[in-house]
């Protein structure tokens, strides 16, 4: 296949092999079926589960709720790295707090979540969203800050004017780094949905999860996990590769 | 031309080497031109430019020379509209140049300028597209100013994937496209190794030559000065003033081929004996500066 490395395909066949070795494992009955089923199972599990429509409904919130923590943390997140670039002083403010955000365990939150949004699903897209603000906020900081201040004299030696030169220059020269954080922004915010609704909610795919882990119903639980991965896999994969070609085209590697 | 501080060295005009400037009605002027730097907290203010008299005549190749830290960036700062002065007057084709770059004035700075996230061809038509020119008319320029840069063959590749050089080069064809009638250039070859700054400078010449645009050039090398300048101003250590101007009489059609001129030897030895003592005092000054 054009476009994998070499390193690529050892990663794959690593991966091919645990796989092979778990699914000979399991199979041989060296491993109890009721912690762990065969790679194969989870697989026709996930089919099923797909195919019955059973889990569309949690699947979808899950999502939905995903892609409003992100789509809030990304807007928020670019404002407040912008805020902060503009104005120092709140900048030496606020470091040492951004500095060790990532310290406090953010669900704790929750129940004075409930208290402000009700039971629905608001609760978990704040915490979603927290999970995920500051990482958009900090790269947004940085990439303004690494904008070359050559780039901000050529764009005065060319008279743009001061829209033009955001949009125009300091935008597109800060694009990997508004890119990583918004990468990062949707990895933290299903992080902080799944988890809220893993131990939290009582509805959505994580809920789902662990409605299947309770009940000893590994196939579903299993098929559930799969499909999640699947979807978080291949969404990273797919932002992955945007980030590298961004960054090749810029002589990166 | 400021009149010459007390204690600066006399230099004598080389016979033969040396001729007057074009009589023409300037192209650029500057007039008193100081430029100082508000002080930063607890410090003094930085006196970093001036009083500065110069006159850029239309069609000429000006270099200034100086010590590190002279000033000579900010010169082309104020200028090119860059910077305000502190105090007297720039003007450019008789208008007043007041803090923001007028039409007419190209800009190349030393670092590259290159926008990564365009291809060549993008980059160079940036400033043209941005005009609302036409497409056919931008790459009829473009390509022109792409040929005559020699990056014809690499108008789809981004600059990542070009050397310092063409990188460089890529910066003067997108200054060129605009066809500025007065070309800023500061230190633009400064990264560059000594050979490649020959070449370039040959390139300039042609550059010079084929456009008719004024230029006014900073840079650190004395060969780079003597050899493309029809006159080099020198400049004193900070704040900077200029303690001679130096005509180099060099034929309109030179090429690097003049360094081997005995005259060449001539005239970046003038240089150097004005800027001897000049680099020392700025030598001694970020001494102090680094003891503390």
């Amino acid at each position: 296949m054009k476009g994998i490395s070499r390193a690529g395909w050892i990663r794959l066949l690593v991966v091919a092999l645990l796989l092979l070795a778990l699914e000979g494992a399991c199979r041989a009955g060296w491993i109890d079926p009721v912690a762990v089923i065969a790679p194969s199972q989870m697989i026709a599990g996930a089919w099923h589960l797909l195919a019955s429509g059973k889990y569309t409904r949690p699947i979808l919130l899950t999502l939905s709720n995903v892609a409003m923590a992100a789509g809030l943390a990304v807007a928020t997140g670019f404002a407040a790295g912008w805020l902060l670039y503009r104005l120092p002083r709140l900048r030496r403010a606020a470091d040492p707090l951004l500095a060790s955000y990532y310290a406090v365990p953010t669900f704790i939150f929750y129940p004075l979540f409930i208290v402000l949004f009700g039971l629905n699903r608001w609760p978990l897209v704040a915490i979603g969203f927290i999970f995920a603000v500051v990482a958009m906020a900090l790269n947004t900081l940085q990439g303004f800050e690494r904008v070359p201040r050559v780039l901000r004299r050529t764009a005065r030696a060319m008279r743009l004017s001061t829209r033009e030169e955001l949009v125009r220059i300091v935008l597109p020269s800060c694009a990997p780094h508004l890119f990583t954080g918004l990468k990062l922004s949707i990895v933290y915010s299903f992080i902080g949905v799944i988890a809220g609704e893993f131990v939290l909610s009582g509805a959505g795919l994580g809920f789902e999860i662990a409605f299947a882990y309770n009940s000893f119903d590994n196939a579903t639980m299993y098929g559930l996990m799969i499909l999640l991965l699947g979807f978080v896999g291949g969404l990273n994969m797919l932002l992955y590769s945007w980030e590298r070609r961004l960054y090749l085209r810029r002589g990166g590697r | 031309m400021n009149p010459r501080p007390a204690g600066a060295a006399a230099v004598a005009p080389a016979p033969g080497v040396l001729r007057e400037p074009d009589a023409a009605a300037p192209h650029a002027q500057l007039r008193g031109v100081t430029r100082v730097y508000p002080a930063a907290p607890g410090g003094q203010p930085v006196h970093a430019l001036g009083p500065i008299d110069l006159d850029l005549h239309r069609g000429e190749f000006f270099s200034v020379v100086g010590p590190s830290g002279c000033g000579k960036s900010t010169l082309l700062d104020v200028l090119g509209g860059l910077a305000v002065p502190s105090a007297g007057s720039v003007t450019f084709e008789g208008r007043p140049v007041a803090g923001h770059v007028p039409d007419g004035i190209g800009i190349v700075f030393q670092e590259d300028a290159s926008f990564p996230w365009l291809s060549v061809y993008d980059n160079a038509a940036f400033g043209l597209r941005r005009a609302g020119m036409a497409e056919a008319e931008i790459r009829e320029r473009v390509d022109h100013a792409l040929s005559f840069m020699g990056l014809r063959a690499f108008t789809g590749a981004y600059p990542a994937q070009l050397s310092g050089g063409m990188r460089q080069r890529l910066c003067i064809a997108r200054t060129l496209v605009t066809r500025p009638r007065l070309l800023l250039l500061d230190e633009p070859f400064g990264a560059l190794d000594q050979q490649t700054r020959l070449l370039m400078g040959d390139e300039l010449l042609k550059l010079w030559r084929d456009t008719g645009a004024t230029v006014l050039l900073i840079t650190h090398a004395l060969d780079e000065a003597a050899m493309l300048s029809d006159r080099v101003g020198v400049m004193s250590a900070r704040p900077g003033v200029f303690l001679d101007v130096v005509a180099t009489a060099w034929p309109r059609d030179r090429d690097s081929n003049i360094v081997s001129d005995a005259a060449f030897g001539r005239i970046t030895g003038r240089l150097w004996s004005t800027l001897r003592t000049e680099s020392l005092k700025s030598l001694a000054f970020g001494q102090e500066a680094a003891l503390g």
